[in-house]
């Protein structure tokens, strides 16, 4: 049989960065491929190919037997292949039928251009009905849950004609019933002949849904396994197979006692899973764990920024309460954000204003601020991290990504902190400055401060932390000391395997 | 030191008062000069309140009405001698940062839009100021005097209008609070990035009320200025479309609608511009009625010059 879709020998750059480097993947009609790999493995960078977002630097593509030398967003939308995204893009002020035939309404009335609102209510009540929703076509999205608002992307998918559906994460938002639900629509696709692309971290989906499984690593293709073969064990032990602990500096000295301690603390959202860590003085506590498994809503919440739902945390032994991010930084904890362009720094701002931003009190004398004592805390802040900019005044824009972050920590390092809490550190930061990042962490732990880093990077987390805790859907899901520090054990805990999480043979 | 926009603007003002002046030599007369020089004093007080907000990311269009309300009051109680002149005077500040309060708890707190907390108020406070006086003018009696308020709000120093040293006044210490204080610096950066002042620790919501309340009570300052400037005040039309005076006057002196941009040398210069227009207008025999058509235009080209200005500087960076 002839695959509906065949890539051979993708090759995919940007600048001097290789996302893909030799990546195969075909799939037939009626046919649920399963593509799994860590976070940055390339599977996104796959999927935007095959939409035609990217033109590949290298390879073939075969459509239908028919060879191109790319897909272009149109094509691929011609030849039937349809996305249901892991962020839905719908329009919530929109009904359900208006939402699956945007742009393409059937109209009446001539030149009026009237939308035909009844048949089209019709035409999407067919699709839903086929995919067992029990809402119809006039319902307000608003009104939807999740996985209601999934089906109306997989109906709207439908309506097009697709063939190839691909499903990035279609289940990581959803409950136990509603997963195997979606699951049973897959189920009822594929026996109509539509050919899946299932994209997961949740293993025992793929092993329940799967017809085939290819897996990637750093960009390449590892493995195609067959449907006897795939189990959660082996997926695990092809998506790793790095030795990622040589790049360990070695702590100073024994972690002393606990600086932070979070006990039974809930975040929004994940209101049901109460968490608990302690965090000691002059270690790095790496927080691993999938993408949306509730790290960045712990560390917001220690932060400040969404008040717990319950629960304590206390700073040295001595319980405090942080409802904002002020009551947090005036207690030495301190946030570099995920999103540094949204979040961690005024982009506009001089670099020298935004180095002085959360301290511009102590810079400052009856209530206005000194200006040479605020330039002079930059210049030493530059000195002090190695800051590549050619003039303070600058704003924070002009700076490169590693620049930036190194502003960010310039902040918080100027005043006194007790506690720092990195969420993805060295996103989007060149190799370089991520040495130094590292290093600058590994200084602060040595002069007793705490140090949590949330990384998604395997060879950051294993690479710099003294000790992991793995989250799982809101839920600390094992902690693993320097000596059991492997990428199958923090994968298998990460994606809820635990009973995979032996010794790596 | 004084940037690009702002000197843009100066050579501006100065450009259009030289042509108004060789097409009328009266411009330059004193009494003229005098008279403009009051308006710019009446008009900038409001003008910088406005930048405040305008700065914190948001919009006042409620400033015509509380001028009207807080100047029917004023009127009212000193004209007939219920509260002495300084006991009127605090007053109607005091009203003015209650509005402001109220203003501020509404947009930062609940989380309700600038645009239609402040749109409310315009309506609000123009109803209530005709009810107060049952839609009739205030003023004060034939014959009344009030030496020492008169002198305050409408006498001259070595002929310059004390509104005009006012305004000074008032522009230098707003210069200094937008420009040199923490809390000038946290509204920049409130008005630019709320989330990244939030992450940074910044009371925003503290920083947004105190925004509304500072508009507010500069707003009530200058009600009393031109309630004492008009001496009657007919609550119907009194401080009409003067929110948009003042935006206008903001977006000029190159305050951005986003928020986090401005400077208060410029909503001063913004001002003196449309002054003089206004004086254009009048002193070279252009139908009146064109005015506002004259003054919408200049803004907009002064916005487009700004904007090519701006292309062609990130254009030629490399």
């Amino acid at each position: 049989m002839t695959a509906l879709l065949r890539l051979s020998g993708i090759h995919k750059s940007f600048g001097p960065v290789a996302a893909l480097a030799g990546v195969d993947l075909a799939v037939h009609p009626g046919e649920v491929l399963g593509l799994v790999g860590e976070n940055g493995a390339g599977k996104s960078t796959l999927m935007r190919i095959i939409g035609g977002v990217h033109a590949p630097s290298a390879g073939r593509i075969e459509l239908d037997g028919a060879v191109l030398d790319r897909l272009t967003v149109p094509r691929s939308i011609a030849a039937g292949i349809a996305f249901v995204h892991q962020e839905l893009s719908n329009f919530d002020n929109l009904t359900v039928a208006e939402n699956i035939f945007l742009g393409r309404m059937p109209t009446r009335g001539g030149p009026l251009r009237l939308v035909d609102t009844r048949s089209m209510t019709r035409d999407a009540d067919v699709l839903l009905a086929r995919l067992g929703a029990t809402f119809g076509g006039d319902a307000p999205l608003a009104r939807l849950s999740l996985a209601q608002m999934q089906l109306v992307e997989i109906a709207k998918a439908l309506s097009l004609n697709a063939r190839l559906m691909i499903l990035d994460e279609p289940t990581s938002s959803l409950t136990a019933t509603e997963t195997d639900r979606l699951l049973g629509v897959a189920e009822g696709l594929r026996q109509s002949g539509v050919a899946l692309i299932f994209i997961t971290h949740r293993l025992s989906e793929v092993e329940r849904l799967a017809d085939r499984v290819t897996v990637l690593r750093d960009g390449r293709h590892v493995a195609d396994l067959g449907r006897g073969e795939i189990r959660a064990s082996l997926m695990i032990r092809h998506m790793i197979g790095r030795d990622l602990k040589s790049v360990h500096t070695p702590r100073a000295s024994a972690p002393g006692s606990a600086v932070l301690q979070v006990s039974d603390v809930r975040t929004p959202r994940y209101p049901d899973c109460a968490v608990s860590l302690t965090l000691r003085k002059g270690e790095i506590l790496g927080l691993a764990g999938l993408i949306g498994a509730g790290r960045t809503e712990l560390a917001e919440t220690i932060f400040g920024l969404t008040p717990a739902k319950g629960g304590e945390i206390a700073l040295d032994g001595v319980k405090v309460t942080l409802n904002t991010p002020r009551h947090a930084i005036a207690q030495g904890i301190f946030l570099v954000p995920e999103d540094r362009k949204a979040h961690g720094l005024i982009l506009d701002f001089p670099i020298s204003q935004n180095i002085s931003l959360p301290g511009l009190r102590d810079l400052s004398r009856r209530g206005l601020v000194d200006r040479r004592a605020e330039l002079r805390l930059a210049q030493r802040q530059k000195q002090a991290l190695d800051l590549r900019a050619s003039d303070l005044c600058l704003p924070a824009s002009s700076l490169s990504g590693g620049n930036q972050q190194k502003v960010v920590l310039a902040r918080w390092l100027a005043l006194s902190p007790r506690v720092v809490l990195f969420d993805e550190p060295t996103r989007g930061v060149d190799v370089g400055a991520k040495a130094e990042i590292y290093r600058l962490m590994r200084a602060l732990s040595d002069q007793g401060v705490g140090v949590l880093m949330i990384s998604s990077d395997m060879e950051e987390v294993i690479g710099v932390s003294d000790r992991v805790l793995v989250m799982h859907e809101g839920r600390i899901a094992g902690s693993l000391g320097r000596d059991e520090l492997s990428e199958h054990a923090i994968l298998s805990l990460a994606v809820g395997q635990p009973e995979t999480a032996g010794p790596t043979a | 030191m004084i940037d690009r926009k702002n000197l843009g603007l100066l050579v501006l003002i100065l450009v259009v008062s030289a042509a108004v002046a060789i097409l009328n030599p009266r411009f330059l007369s004193p009494v003229n000069l005098s008279n403009t020089a009051n308006l710019i004093g009446l008009f900038g007080i409001f003008a910088i309140a406005q930048a405040f907000v305008i700065i914190s990311g948001g919009i006042e269009l409620s400033s015509g009405s509380v001028i009207a309300l807080l100047g029917v009051i004023f009127v009212d109680l000193v004209g007939n001698h219920v509260l002495s002149p300084l006991s009127a005077t605090l007053l109607v500040l005091a009203l003015g940062a209650v509005i402001g309060v109220l203003h501020g708890v509404l947009i930062a707190r609940v989380g309700l839009q600038p645009f239609v907390v402040t749109l409310c108020g315009l309506l609000i406070y123009r109803g209530v100021a005709r009810y107060y006086t049952e839609d009739a003018t205030a003023g004060f009696a034939f014959g009344e005097s009030f030496p020492t308020l008169e002198w305050v709000t409408t006498g001259r120093i070595c002929g310059v209008p004390n509104s005009l040293t006012a305004l000074a006044l008032i522009a230098v210490l707003t210069g200094i609070l937008l420009h040199r204080s923490v809390y000038g610096r946290t509204l920049l950066a409130t008005g630019r990035n709320p989330e990244g002042a939030r992450y940074a620790g910044i009371n925003t919501q503290a920083v947004l009320i105190l925004a509304y309340l500072i508009c507010a009570v500069l707003t009530a300052v200058a009600a009393i200025f031109l309630a004492m400037y008009t001496r009657s005040i007919s609550p119907a039309s009194h401080g009409n479309f003067y929110e948009l005076y003042a935006i206008a006057a903001a977006v000029l002196g190159g305050c951005s609608l986003r928020g986090g941009e401005g400077s208060i040398l410029g909503v001063v210069l913004g001002t003196v511009l449309l002054q003089v227009l206004q004086n254009l207008v009048n002193l070279l025999g252009i139908p009146s009625s064109l005015n506002f058509a004259v003054m919408g235009s200049v803004i907009i080209l002064g916005v487009l010059a700004d904007n090519w200005f701006l292309q062609r500087k990130a254009l030629s960076r490399p």
